[in-house]
């Protein structure tokens, strides 16, 4: 590696002091690759979406309308729905931060070595079949005891919280991490104590605020997910009460998969919304945050 | 001050600083057990006792009658193409987004997009499919109009192929989410340094940037192999689940017991996906490590 690093930087010296040559075709090439690779992505994604948003101003009449749209908040069960979804992903990510941040924060300061064991922990929740453990909690609620049914089973928010904040976790450890990584945290830290502050201050009015758009993104993408999910949420929540749930019940038995596709755009690009505002939020804090 | 209280200070300090300094793990770790390794345990357990006596039948039904077996090959053809396919577009989209400037409106739409639909996941992405192939889809209809032609006879978006293409719309997203770390960590002077020593553009990315990059696409294409393997709500959303794949057996098995008691065999097909799940994992963990050689 230093051999390596060596030679690199020797050839790079002369090339400095050569006469400077043609670089533009190392930059000038790639471009007929990029824009065919971005066309047909470009195309691959939005001509579906554009089919969607056609399709979802068909009412079921035939004929081109805002009903499916107008329906979210007028149907009762559906606009109960979202507000049931909406308070679920906000717990998911709040619990989600308060699990993830102090402890990135430790391992990031005080334990490196354990980088490689939370990748792996949060790595899990992305390939461990959510149908598997949706089984492991039905399995549980046949033989745990009757105060845990009645304390977690009954209520949608109290089953299916703690579960989406495991799904959460990828996201969430991943988006703090790379925040974490931008900024000199261990200055920061040692400045924040220096100045006398206690671990929870220090955590609360010095670091998190550094890394604020990388926080909000992980629970952007939190929403998204609490928004999206159905496999648990169909085993777990007899009454088919969330947001995404509705959206295939509405597909399924009610008939009327425009309303399902009125509600998915409309999930869609709420996120998408939320994501995209966040990232010029990003670039305003300066270079820094902007990685 | 520190003068008065330096002496005593470092040997206590270093004596309780490492239980502490553990302790802070703690409730990371106790609410991942809880909520994720409990739920796990509980389908391993159940899959391996009746009545509370230690049996290993459920396994031997579900390794060897066909009606067990064939999701499960069916399932691991699926998740192996609708993960190497992504893992190639979206190395490739990675890295035109990648090469266009950092603070680019292309690189900010694509990467909260990635975001979006990769967590978004399989559900809502479904409908999307529906309004499109589905057999009232717009381009299904738009075909059958202008042409004639009726799409919906050679393409069923419920079929295997429909399925694992419609994985690509998360999967791809993924595969930007997790290779372009890896891309981001291709030094310039790399290939500066390759160009003055005469390398074409060729050989840079035969010789440099292929071999830089083997481990961290082979460990993002893993993932997305268990992320395909696991999947299962697009199939729910889609029609109820009727393909023949190990999740939609689980989930049959776990929710129809009026017949038989087919829960244990849900388990077992359960600790099935937990072993090639784990699998995965491991050559994914041995991977991760060198990859982490040159990238970090």
């Amino acid at each position: 590696m230093s051999v390596a690093s060596q030679a690199v930087a020797g050839e790079f010296i002369t090339d400095l002091e050569a006469p400077p040559r043609p670089r533009r075709r190392s930059g000038r090439r790639p471009r007929a690759w990029r824009v065919v690779i971005l066309v047909v992505m470009g195309i691959f994604y939005v001509l579906p979406l554009v089919c969607s948003v056609k399709f979802s101003l068909i009412n079921q009449k035939g004929t081109y309308g805002l009903q499916n749209y107008t329906a979210i908040v007028n149907n009762g069960a559906l606009s109960s729905a979202l507000v049931l979804s909406l308070e679920i992903a906000a717990i998911t990510a709040a619990v989600a931060v308060l699990l993830v941040f102090p402890t990135t924060v430790l391992v990031r300061l005080k334990l490196p070595k354990l980088t490689i064991l939370m990748e792996a922990i949060t790595i899990l929740p992305i390939v461990v079949p959510p149908v598997v453990l949706a089984a492991g909690l039905l399995q549980m609620k046949e033989t745990a005891p009757l105060w845990i049914v009645n304390a977690f089973f009954n209520h949608p928010v109290t089953i299916l919280t703690p579960l989406y904040v495991v799904l959460a976790m990828p996201l969430m450890y991943r988006s703090i991490d790379t925040g974490l990584r931008a900024i000199d945290l261990h200055t920061l830290v040692d400045a924040s104590r220096s100045l006398g502050a206690n671990w929870p201050r220090t955590l609360w009015r010095v670091v998190l605020p550094n890394v604020q758009t990388a926080v909000l993104g992980g629970m952007f993408l939190t929403i998204a997910l609490v928004l999206g999910e159905v496999v648990i949420a169909n085993q777990l929540d007899q009454s088919n009460l969330t947001f995404p749930l509705q959206m295939i019940e509405f597909a399924s038995q009610d008939n009327a998969p425009g309303i399902s596709v009125a509600m998915t755009l409309t999930a869609l690009l709420f996120t998408f919304l939320l994501l995209f505002m966040l990232s010029f939020l990003a670039r305003r804090n300066g270079p820094r945050a902007a990685r | 001050m520190s003068v008065v209280t330096s002496p005593a200070a470092p040997s206590r300090r270093g004596a309780r600083r490492i239980p502490v300094v553990w302790l802070g793990m703690l409730p990371f770790l106790l609410y991942m057990a809880l909520f994720l390794g409990v739920p796990l345990y509980v389908v391993i357990h159940g899959a391996l006792t009746d009545n509370g006596h230690f049996t290993l039948s459920n396994f031997s039904a579900i390794f060897t009658q066909s009606q067990y077996l064939i999701p499960l090959k069916n399932s691991l053809i699926l998740s192996l193409w609708s993960s190497l396919g992504p893992a190639i577009i979206g190395l490739a989209l990675a890295a035109a987004v990648v090469s266009g400037p950092r603070d680019g409106v292309l690189r900010r739409v694509v990467s909260s997009a990635s975001g979006v639909f990769a967590y978004f996941a399989g559900a809502p992405l479904a409908f999307v499919w529906v309004a499109s192939f589905g057999t009232l889809g717009v381009i299904t209809l738009f075909f059958k109009s202008n042409f004639g032609y009726d799409l919906s006879h050679h393409f069923d978006i419920s079929s295997q192929l429909g399925v694992g293409i419609c994985y690509f719309y998360f999967q791809i997203p993924l595969m930007v989410i997790f290779i372009t770390p890896a891309l981001e960590g291709l030094k310039p002077e790399w290939e500066e340094a390759a160009r003055n020593l005469g390398a074409t553009r060729r050989a840079y990315l035969r010789h440099v940037a292929a071999p830089v990059l083997a481990p961290s696409f082979i460990a993002a294409w893993l993932i997305l192999f268990g992320s395909a393997f696991s999947a299962f709500a697009t199939m729910l959303a889609l029609d109820g689940c009727t393909q023949v794949v190990v999740p939609c057996k689980i989930y049959f098995e776990m929710s129809n017991n009026v017949l038989v008691n087919s829960i244990p065999f849900g388990l077992a097909l359960g600790t099935e996906m937990i072993i090639v799940v784990g699998l995965v994992m491991i050559v994914y963990w041995y991977v991760q490590r060198r990859a982490g050689r040159w990238l970090r």
